[in-house]
């Protein structure tokens, strides 16, 4: 299971960085080998808001669809939208693969440093 | 091959006679600018073509059809006779009433006995699928919401484990959906449930279906039901998993106030390739005022159509698919009060020994002691040891003539199959699918690859699902 070492995780499998004041977001390794082969992506729109703990898109594989989750709140100010066309770049590699920056941080959920996600991923398995 | 491929300009199918009225032409600016697409065949390589695409196909009535949560069971052919008659098929929707006294009568019973089989007072056969029971109930509870002023009630809860209909149902009706987690035991959270609920005056009200997707009867659901009324909600019973308890229990008597069936599954009408179904909604007396399309009312030999005083409208134009109808009240007829417990009965009693005996290999999600017409084997474990998935067991099955049982579902489930055999099936039948099953879990073990290539006897082999879903391909492109 691969790690981003500068980036703090949440509980449903989400990873977060920070670039200055932004949040840039993405799903964790865990979770695309977990998903499979991801087929379609659907992401919000720059200026929605996303509230951390509430889902602000979801994706897709040929087993299901899987809402994620927002590890923080604030206003979407950047999508990625290769991934509309290439979900598979997030099978590739997870981390270069981010969904959403987000600006005007506020709440952010309860999250875990690469060392706490790594043993929370174990307990899960 | 598609029929495109096959056409030839000029040649056609002589059985069509001669246009023996004048021609007449639209305006050049009404037409088309290119001609359509039609193909061009004998009508022997048409006749081949389609029998050809028939074989390729699995239905019932080529083998066992485990489909989980979707109850294919036999479809007995004496409902297609009855289907058949002149006086079913030779009528008109705007025909005058007393010169379909028959057709009336059968909307009638048909409506009585679904409302006596689910406890409901009314019934509507106008949805015409499973799905759009939903919606129709759903917009029955916002009619009785928005009746009594509360505006404000536009929640709805669907457990975890619910039909992915569900919530895309309450979405369309306008709602927004709470999810609540299930128990490790795959039942509704009841304490989660009170702590979302209680004081709760947005609730519109809860979806379930019971016995749920796993094959688990719930028996907490009059508290669950109580609950969702205490806080002002409305209770809808998704009927997919009926054919577990008719006869035997009512989704009314354990506090629901509307209900949608699914006749193709329950009521033996066909299921699948596109129809038409029937998914005709219940509800209780409070609600009936609320009813889409007409009723039957009158006596026998004087039946009419009324309409609901504050009808929220249609939902599909007239009286549903009606010979849908014609199809499921021959099959509650032929079963009769005593024969329609049997069917359930021997649903359970297929589900459990199928379930017992592949307990010895698989492992069964949420170890149930019993379960009820459906079961969910979880392949977690053969995934980790051999690699072979769900998917790979699936793909097993159909080398065998065996459609698959339900994959990936419920969610709750990671690697889950779901079974549901229904009473149609034989012991005979039972024993071999279960041997075939057997025998693929010691494969997974002795050699996966086996798995990860098959099917490799069907008349398509493995598909590419995932290169299929990233760069579908919808249309034929003509030259």
């Amino acid at each position: 299971m691969e790690l981003k070492k500068d980036a703090l995780y949440a509980k449903s499998h989400e990873w977060v960085a920070f670039e200055g004041d932004v949040a840039v977001i993405g799903i964790s390794d865990f979770a695309q080998s977990e998903l499979g082969d991801l087929v379609f992506v659907n992401l919000p729109e720059e200026g929605d808001e996303v509230v951390a703990g509430e889902t602000f898109a979801d994706v897709e594989s040929v087993k299901a669809v899987s809402d994620i989750y927002s590890p923080v709140s604030g206003t979407v100010c950047e999508i990625n939208e290769e991934l509309l066309d290439a979900p598979e770049l997030i099978n590739e590699d997870a981390y270069a693969a981010w969904f959403i920056k987000v600006e005007g941080v506020g709440d952010k959920s309860e999250l875990m440093s690469p060392e706490e996600y790594e043993t929370f991923c174990e307990s899960e398995e | 091959m598609l029929v495109f491929e096959k056409s030839r300009p000029g040649r056609g199918i002589s059985a069509l006679p001669k246009c023996d009225v004048e021609v007449y032409t639209l305006a050049d600016e009404d037409m088309r600018e290119a001609e359509l697409h039609l193909p061009e065949m004998a009508e022997v390589d048409l006749s081949r073509h389609y029998t050809e695409l028939a074989k390729k196909a699995h239905g019932v009535n080529d083998g066992f059809y485990p489909l989980g949560s979707c109850t294919m069971k036999y479809n007995p052919k004496v409902n297609e006779k009855a289907a058949s008659f002149d006086e079913f098929t030779q009528i008109h929707p705007l025909q005058p009433e007393h010169t379909v006294q028959g057709c009336l009568q059968v909307l009638k019973e048909s409506e009585e006995l679904l409302a006596e089989i689910t406890g409901m007072s009314d019934f509507t056969l106008q949805p015409a699928a499973g799905a759009h029971g939903e919606f129709t109930g759903l917009l029955l509870i916002k009619a009785y919401h928005l009746a009594n002023g509360d505006t404000q009630r536009t929640k709805i809860i669907v457990p975890d484990s619910a039909h992915g209909t569900n919530p895309a149902s309450a979405v369309m009706a306008g709602m927004t959906v709470i999810n609540v987690d299930s128990t490790p035991d795959g039942l509704v959270d009841v304490d989660k449930l009170r702590e979302v609920c209680e004081g709760n005056n947005e609730i519109a009200g809860l979806m379930l279906t019971n016995p749920n997707t796993a094959g688990l009867f719930d028996p907490n659901i009059k508290e669950i039901t109580d609950i969702i009324h205490e806080c002002g909600g409305q209770c809808y019973y998704d009927g997919a998993n009926l054919n577990a308890i008719m006869g035997w229990a009512r989704p009314g008597d354990m506090g629901f106030d509307c209900v949608h069936l699914n006749l193709h599954k329950t009521f033996s009408t066909p299921h699948g390739g596109g129809g038409p179904g029937a998914g005709p909604v219940g509800c209780k007396a409070h609600l009936a005022k609320f009813m889409p399309g007409v009723k039957v009312t009158g006596e026998e030999g004087s039946l009419k159509l009324t309409k609901a005083e504050e009808s929220l409208g249609e939902m599909k134009n007239f009286y549903g698919n009606f010979l849908v109808v014609v199809k499921a009240l021959t099959y509650i007829k032929m079963l009769g009060k005593e024969g329609i417990p049997e069917a359930s009965k021997n649903a359970v009693l297929n589900a459990n020994y199928m379930m017992n005996k592949l307990s010895a290999k698989y492992d069964i999600a949420f170890s149930p002691k019993v379960c009820m017409h459906e079961f969910v084997m979880d392949i977690a474990r053969q995934a980790k040891e051999t690699g072979v998935t769900a998917m790979d067991i699936a793909k097993g099955l159909l080398d065998n003539n065996i459609h698959p049982p339900t994959m990936y579902f419920p969610l709750t489930v990671h690697e889950a199959l779901m079974a549901e055999p229904c009473e149609t099936e034989s012991k005979e039948t039972l024993d071999e699918a279960i041997k075939v099953f057997l025998d693929l879990n010691d494969l997974a073990y002795s050699d996966p690859e086996a798995l990860h290539a098959a099917p490799v006897k069907t008349p398509v082999t493995r598909l590419d699902e995932v290169g299929a879903a990233r760069h579908p391909v919808l249309r034929y492109e003509f030259e």
